[in-house]
This record gives structure tokens, sequence and C-alpha cells, in this order.
């Protein structure tokens, strides 16, 4: 079970005289529960196409995407998303925020401040529950968004570059966070970054994507969140041996597939 | 233009051009404030010089008699005025009738004008059907002065109310309209796609995203449409008028009774500054927000 994409294609067709554009092409993942999948490429690979094409957002040209054996036909809340900025809705404080996606499935009030109130104290959110997220540091309206998707209980949270407009420590500690949180709560993660060390510490899985067309060039196993999760400081996990050849490895695998498609 | 320049005017030029290139150049900020941010400080005391200074002129010209009364009456006629008219009305009716009276038919027109403007700006936002339909008569009209109108809606409508009103109707009706259109624009598609990711309807991604961020463009609109009525209310009351603000002010400069005249511009200009403060007050309480995500 899980998300099977088969096969699955996106050509924008051809307009004002350019040719149709290969936004995605045959692109074959699973990502079975409890996985954490990272897509890694440059600007332009298809990544984030790949991450609308999951949620519903958008439909392929060619191809399927199954979730649990049913197609995906549009969004919808089995799938929910964290953006990397500007998703949160400023006129309501943060209890509103996490308890939304709730709102929009019905769920009555009670029982939805009970839900969202568990994800604010998982994100260690206790005592800003009445805060304005405008005034939020940028780390903190991060920790908003992804309470607020795990209270539609997703079965695949898309993440996209959701850290990436951090600091570098605030995004240390986040990606850390994320991880316990995963563990916790055993979601499959489909997770988009442009930071390779990033990628290699959170995913179990990671998939390099190449552009021009969109498509899946090299796949990789990551044993690193478990180790990081079985008690190893993050720190001395990415600081390891074969984190550090890994790392080169796969950013020579990027350059030279940019210069390929240069 | 080949002459050689004048010896003191080269001794002069490097001072000067220093003197420029200070000006020129932004000087650092106070705590609190940031460098090179255009326009920074507070204006309240200037402005509050700016009037005093404006009316002191005022006084100095019409007490030194320099002007005639009939064309600048003194501050002090205007005072006297008011009070008279306050105290004993304008053409047998109270001042504060022809207060309520012009109050009542520009805030009648700038509620009707919200009632239909503001849901069919949201639905020609949301719908091109509907925006196909409206846009080419609303910006058709927009742009023509009501006074170029008024004489239309007078054959159509009669010499009553009813033409008054809609002429300020129509000339709130423009702006608060676009403004609510624009509005449906406002919402950033990250907040879109994650209500619809939380399993959100069309219809709750509208209820609940796309209306709550259309807000502040609609209340900046309706502070613009309510500028455009008082504008309008003068055009408006032009004709088969016997109450109003606007009445007022035209039939006393039939009879060169100036200073009526410039009491009345004056009360219009309060009232409707009055009504602006209230709308930022508003503003601020409705959305504090605005601006800052």
């Amino acid at each position: 079970m899980g998300l099977n994409i088969s096969n699955a294609s996106v050509i924008y067709p051809a307009s004002g005289g350019r040719k149709p554009v290969a936004a995605l092409q045959n692109i074959e993942l699973s990502i079975d529960d409890g996985e954490f999948v990272v897509a890694l490429g440059a600007s332009g690979c298809g990544k984030s196409t790949l991450l609308n094409l999951i949620a519903g957002f958008l439909s392929p040209t060619d191809g399927a995407i199954l979730l649990d054996g049913q197609r995906v036909e549009g969004p919808g809340a089995d799938r929910s998303v964290v953006f990397q900025k500007h998703a949160l809705l400023p006129w309501l404080n943060v209890i509103d925020n996490v308890a939304f996606g709730l709102k929009m499935q019905n769920v009555a009030p009670q029982k939805r401040y009970e839900v969202a109130e568990k994800f604010v104290a998982l994100l260690g959110l206790d005592g800003f529950q009445k805060s304005p997220v405008y005034m939020l540091s940028g780390g903190m309206q991060q920790r908003v968004g992804i309470a607020r998707a795990l209270t539609c209980d997703p079965k695949v949270l898309l993440m996209d570059e959701p850290l990436g407009a951090l600091d570098a420590l605030t995004r240390e500690k986040a990606q850390e966070l994320i991880l316990g949180i995963w563990h916790r709560t055993q979601k499959s993660v489909f997770f988009i970054t442009h930071d390779v060390e990033e990628a290699l510490f959170m995913g179990t899985r990671l998939i390099v994507m190449s552009p021009r067309p969109g498509r899946i060039a090299h796949r990789f196993d990551l044993p690193f969140s478990r180790r990081f999760l079985g008690g190893t400081p993050a720190r001395a996990v990415k600081a390891s041996p074969e984190f550090i050849a890994l790392r080169e490895e796969v950013l020579r695998i990027i350059f030279a597939d940019e210069e390929a498609a240069a | 233009m080949t002459d050689a320049p004048d010896k003191s005017d080269i001794a002069k030029k490097p001072r000067a051009s220093s003197f420029l290139a200070a000006m020129s150049k932004a000087a650092p900020t106070k705590p609190g404030e940031i460098y090179g941010v255009p326009g920074q400080g507070s204006t309240m005391w200037l402005s509050i010089g700016s009037i005093l200074f404006f009316i002191f002129v005022w006084w100095l010209f019409t007490f030194m008699g320099w002007v005639k009364p009939l064309f600048v009456p003194s501050p002090g006629a205007i005072l006297t005025k008011f009070v008279s008219i306050w105290q004993n009305g304008f053409t047998n009716t109270p001042f504060l009738e022809h207060v309520a009276v012009s109050t009542a038919r520009v805030f009648g027109a700038f509620a009707l004008a919200c009632i239909v403007g503001i849901p069919l700006g949201l639905a020609m936002g949301m719908s091109p059907l509907i925006r196909g339909i409206f846009d080419p008569p609303i910006e058709f009209y927009r742009p023509i002065p009501p006074l170029a109108y008024l004489p239309l809606m007078i054959i159509w409508f009669g010499i009553g109310e009813t033409s008054k009103v809609l002429l300020i109707f129509l000339s709130v009706f423009a702006p608060v309209a676009l403004g609510a259109r624009s509005g449906v624009k406002s919402a950033a598609i990250e907040q879109i796609h994650a209500a619809y990711s939380f399993g959100a309807t069309r219809w709750q991604v509208l209820r609940h995203v796309i209306l709550p961020s259309a807000l502040p463009e609609i209340l900046t609109a309706m502070r613009i449409g309510i500028g455009f009525g008082w504008t309008t209310l003068v055009a408006a009351e032009m004709v088969a008028a016997t109450e109003g603000l606007g009445y007022m002010v035209l039939s006393a400069s039939q009879f060169l009774q100036t200073s009526t005249v410039m009491m009345g511009i004056i009360v219009i200009a309060i009232i409707a500054y009055a009504f602006d403060l209230l709308m930022r007050f508003v503003e601020r309480r409705v959305v504090p927000w605005k601006g800052r995500m």
C-alpha cells in the first residue's frame, strides 16, 4: 500500500512559439507507509511539479498516482501540504491556524481544539495559542504550519522546502524536530529540499532529480536519520565520514547533470 | 554659450556642489528608524504649524484689507456666519437639518454602493463570466464626471431624491466594486493550496481564505469610495434641492454670500475627514495584520 506513482509525465503544451516542455517524464516512485522520501535537485528539475502532482493540484498528462490503491483525483486531507511560507492565515491566531484544517473538514469546535492543542504541544508552541501568527518568528511560523498539516492526520505529509526560509541554526533545530515528530507519528513524508546535507540527514530514501526533461536521475537509501533517532547527536551524524562521502558524491552528480543539461 | 564663466562663479561652485552632495545623501538614522526608508518621520507638528500659518496669512490679508470681503471673508466672519446659521438656519431650514439631509444622501448612497458593489466586485474577481459581463459597463462609465450624466439622471429619474442618491451611488459604486474585485487576488496561492490540501471545498476557500484576505483592500476601496461620494454631493444637490450642504453652498454663491460658501465647504471637509478617521480606526481594529504577512 502507500503511495504509488507509475509512469507519470507532465507536459506543458507548446505556446507562443515555444516547444512543449516536459516538466516531468516517466516518473516511477512509491512511498511506503512510514517512509521519509526526500526529493533533491536544482531549481527547474520538477520537484515542485512532482509535489503538486501528489497533492492533486495538477493532473498528469500520462500515467497514474495511486494512494492506497485509490486514484488521486484532486487535493484532499489525506495529503496535507506544508509550504515554505505565506501559507498561514494572518487573521487567525496560532490555535485557530492549527485547527483550520479540521474546521475545513467540519469537525465540531470542541473536538478540533482538542486535537489542535495536542499538536501545539507536540511542536513546542505551548503558551502561544492566542498569539497572532504574524508576530511569530519564521521558525515558529513554520512549526504552526507543520502542526496544522498534522492535525489532518494525512496518510502522506507533503513538505515543499519547509525549511528553505529559515536561518542555518533554526533550520538544524527544525530538522531534528521534524524527524522526532516523524518518528512518533509514523507518517509517510515526501520532502523537497535543495540542501544536500538536509536531504541526506532527513530521508530514509533520496531521489535526485534532473531538469529538461524533469526526471528521477538517481536513487539512494539513507541510514542517517535512523542513526540520529537511535541517539547519535545530529552534528555527529552529519560529520561522519560516510555522510561526508555521500554528500560529496551527490554534489558531484548534481553538478555533472547541470553541465550535461547546459 | 561658450562665454567663459565669471570668476566668482567658479569660486562658488565647489561649495554649492558639496552642499548639494551632502543634501542628497541620507543622514544616518536614529535608533528605531531604518536607514534609507523614504519619507520617514512624524509630520504632526509640521501639519499643525502649516494649518496655523495658513489661517494666519488668511487673517492677515483680510485684516489689512488687501482683498475685499466679497472675495475672501475673514476667518472671524466665517465663524460669525456659522454661529448665525446654526442659530437661525439657512433658507428657513435649521443648519443641522442641512447637515442631516446631505449626510443621509451620501451615506445612504454609500451603503447601497457597498451592498451591491462589494458582492459584485468579489463575483467579478472569482468568475470570468461575471467579469466579462460587468467589466465593460463599469469601465465605460467610471471615468465620466458625474456632472456629465447628471442631466440624464434627471430626465430618467426626475428631480426627486432618486436621481440625487443614484448620482452619488454611481460615483461610489465603481471604486468599491473594483477594489473588491482586485482584493480577490490578495490571497497567496500557498494559502489557497494549503486550504484545499486540508480538504476544503471551493466555497470554504472563498469564505475562509479569499474573503478575509480581500478585506484590507475592500476597506481601502470603501475609504476612497466615500471620498468620491462627498465630491459628488454638490453636483447632486445642484438641481431642485431645497435642503443640504451642497444646496446651501450653491444658493449662497448665487447671492454672493462668500462667507456661507466657505463655511459650507469647511463643514463638508470636516464631516468627510471625521469619517475617514473613523474608517482608519476600523481598519486598524479589523485588519491589524494588513501588510504584515
